[in-house]
């Protein structure tokens, strides 16, 4: 069987206390959708998380941590290993890079959004979320130049602000969303 | 980091313009190479050099020494000792307990990089008291990485990770024991550099150049495509003796190859497999 790579692809780039609104807003999700959906959260890659498989369990979706070379599909929700830096391939698949951490990141999310911005263009959508630190800004950057839709999580309702006040910075063009419009954002999704 | 975001943006067709370029004026084929790295790599040379596409085709051509210094900063060269301490303590128990009990055990380290995995594999050898009769060949396409792991000479601010990543495995001695610590360096003991030959080899154009018990190549694969993974592992193959093991990177598979039919899984979430036929 042939599998269909996803046309469209909606990133969420987190760091410190981004999860749980990131779980909040998968919860949300309809039973399926048309994109596919790609997790890029700073973690710890000493412990190993098990938050891929608790998440797939409780939500009944797919919530897969990423392989070398995974097509890219639809109705599936991607998470970035904890130790590797996540691309895409220009052919819809996803590859791994143990290169050196960029800004103490690995999952990098500037490394992340740069190579979705080359190759799903505006056919791509971001969100940037809470964090202590600016990964995710430049990717932003590069996203809007390749017309990519971006969104960036309201500094007043982000527990630690520092990355989406950081985000900010790249463009006034880029609309910040509280948290209750993002959840509603992703429960609308077909 | 401004010198990552300097912009020097390549299009993939600009990339394959280069991989042609490279392989017909050297021996270095990059044509198997994941397009998302090799962008991401070559636009930091660009950024580290000052150069636009132009001067970078240039230089490739006529600047000597050029070609080499490209290859060293495209491929990748992170590593770390013990990096996966599960991976290690499964060979601790498992795996090379099972090849004890051969004469003779050689091991490759393909893609070593500094050489960093080969000391590591070193240490749990003589843990075992194997290594006498072991062997280690620690390979790599880049000539400049294998002269630092030849030294075994690492800077010491990383021993605080790689001492934790030691004690997850929970070994008899000291991580300690096996190297002197000197100024900010730490050096390799030299008992464990015995039984070890660091050599150039290219995955992607050489031969099999020995037969072996275990191949360890983790984190090599990531960088390469389907096409080019499928070359490397039949030539690990071919390279194996008949129960032989073969571990790759814990993101890394061996499912999606025809060759896996002559293996048997011996961890899933490790990768570690048994070449049974």
């Amino acid at each position: 069987m042939i599998e269909k790579p996803a046309t469209h692809m909606i990133a969420i780039g987190g760091s410190a206390g981004a999860y749980e609104l990131i779980v909040e807003l998968l919860e949300s999700l309809p039973a399926h959708f048309s994109v596919a959906i790609v997790v890029v959260l700073h973690r710890n890659s000493k412990y190993e998380t098990k938050i891929e498989s608790s998440l797939s369990q409780r939500l009944n979706k797919k919530v897969i941590s990423v392989k070398d070379k995974m097509t890219v599909l639809p109705d599936n929700i991607y998470f970035a290993p904890p130790g590797y830096h996540l691309l895409i391939e220009p052919h819809f698949s996803f590859s791994l890079d143990i290169s050196e951490p960029v800004q103490f990141s690995r999952p990098s999310i500037d490394v992340f959004f740069e190579s979705m911005a080359d190759i799903y263009q505006d056919k791509g959508t971001a969100f940037l979320l809470s964090g202590a630190n600016t990964d995710g800004t430049y990717g932003l950057k590069r996203l809007l130049e390749m017309q990519a839709t971006c969104y960036i999580q309201d500094p007043k309702d982000a527990k630690i602000d520092t990355m989406p006040r950081s985000g900010m910075t790249v463009s006034k063009k880029i609309k910040t969303l509280n948290n209750a419009e993002i959840i509603d954002f992703f429960s609308q999704l077909i | 980091m401004a010198e990552l975001n300097e912009t020097h943006e390549l299009s993939f067709a600009e990339i394959e313009d280069l991989v042609f370029l490279l392989k017909n004026i050297s021996g270095f084929d990059l044509s198997g190479y994941t397009r998302s790295s090799l962008k991401r790599r070559i636009q930091r040379i660009m950024g580290l050099e000052h150069m636009d596409i132009v001067d970078l085709k240039n230089a490739l051509v006529n600047l000597p020494g050029f070609q080499t210094y490209f290859i060293q900063e495209v491929t990748v060269n992170v590593t770390e000792m013990f990096r996966d301490p599960a991976f290690y303590r499964k060979l601790n128990s498992d795996i090379l307990p099972y090849l004890s009990s051969f004469q003779r055990i050689k091991i490759w380290s393909a893609g070593c990089s500094t050489g960093e995995e080969v000391y590591s594999l070193a240490i749990l050898l003589k843990e075992q008291q194997l290594n006498e009769r072991a062997f280690i060949y620690g390979t790599d396409i880049n000539s400049q990485v294998l002269d630092v792991a030849k030294k075994g000479i690492y800077p010491l601010k990383k021993f605080k990770e790689y001492t934790e990543n030691f004690n997850a495995i929970h070994l008899k001695e000291n991580f300690s024991s096996y190297y002197t610590a000197r100024y900010d360096a730490a050096i390799i003991n030299h008992d464990l550099r015995q039984n070890i030959l660091f050599s150039t080899h290219n995955l992607a154009s050489d031969q099999v150049f020995n037969e072996f018990h275990l191949i360890t190549c983790r984190n090599v694969l990531i960088y390469f495509d389907l096409k080019l993974q499928e070359r490397v592992i039949n030539l690990f193959y071919e390279s194996l003796a008949l129960f032989g093991f073969l571990c790759l990177g814990t993101k890394e598979t061996l499912i999606r190859h025809e060759v896996m039919k002559n293996f048997k899984v011996v961890d899933k979430e490790l990768n570690i497999y048994q070449k049974i036929k």
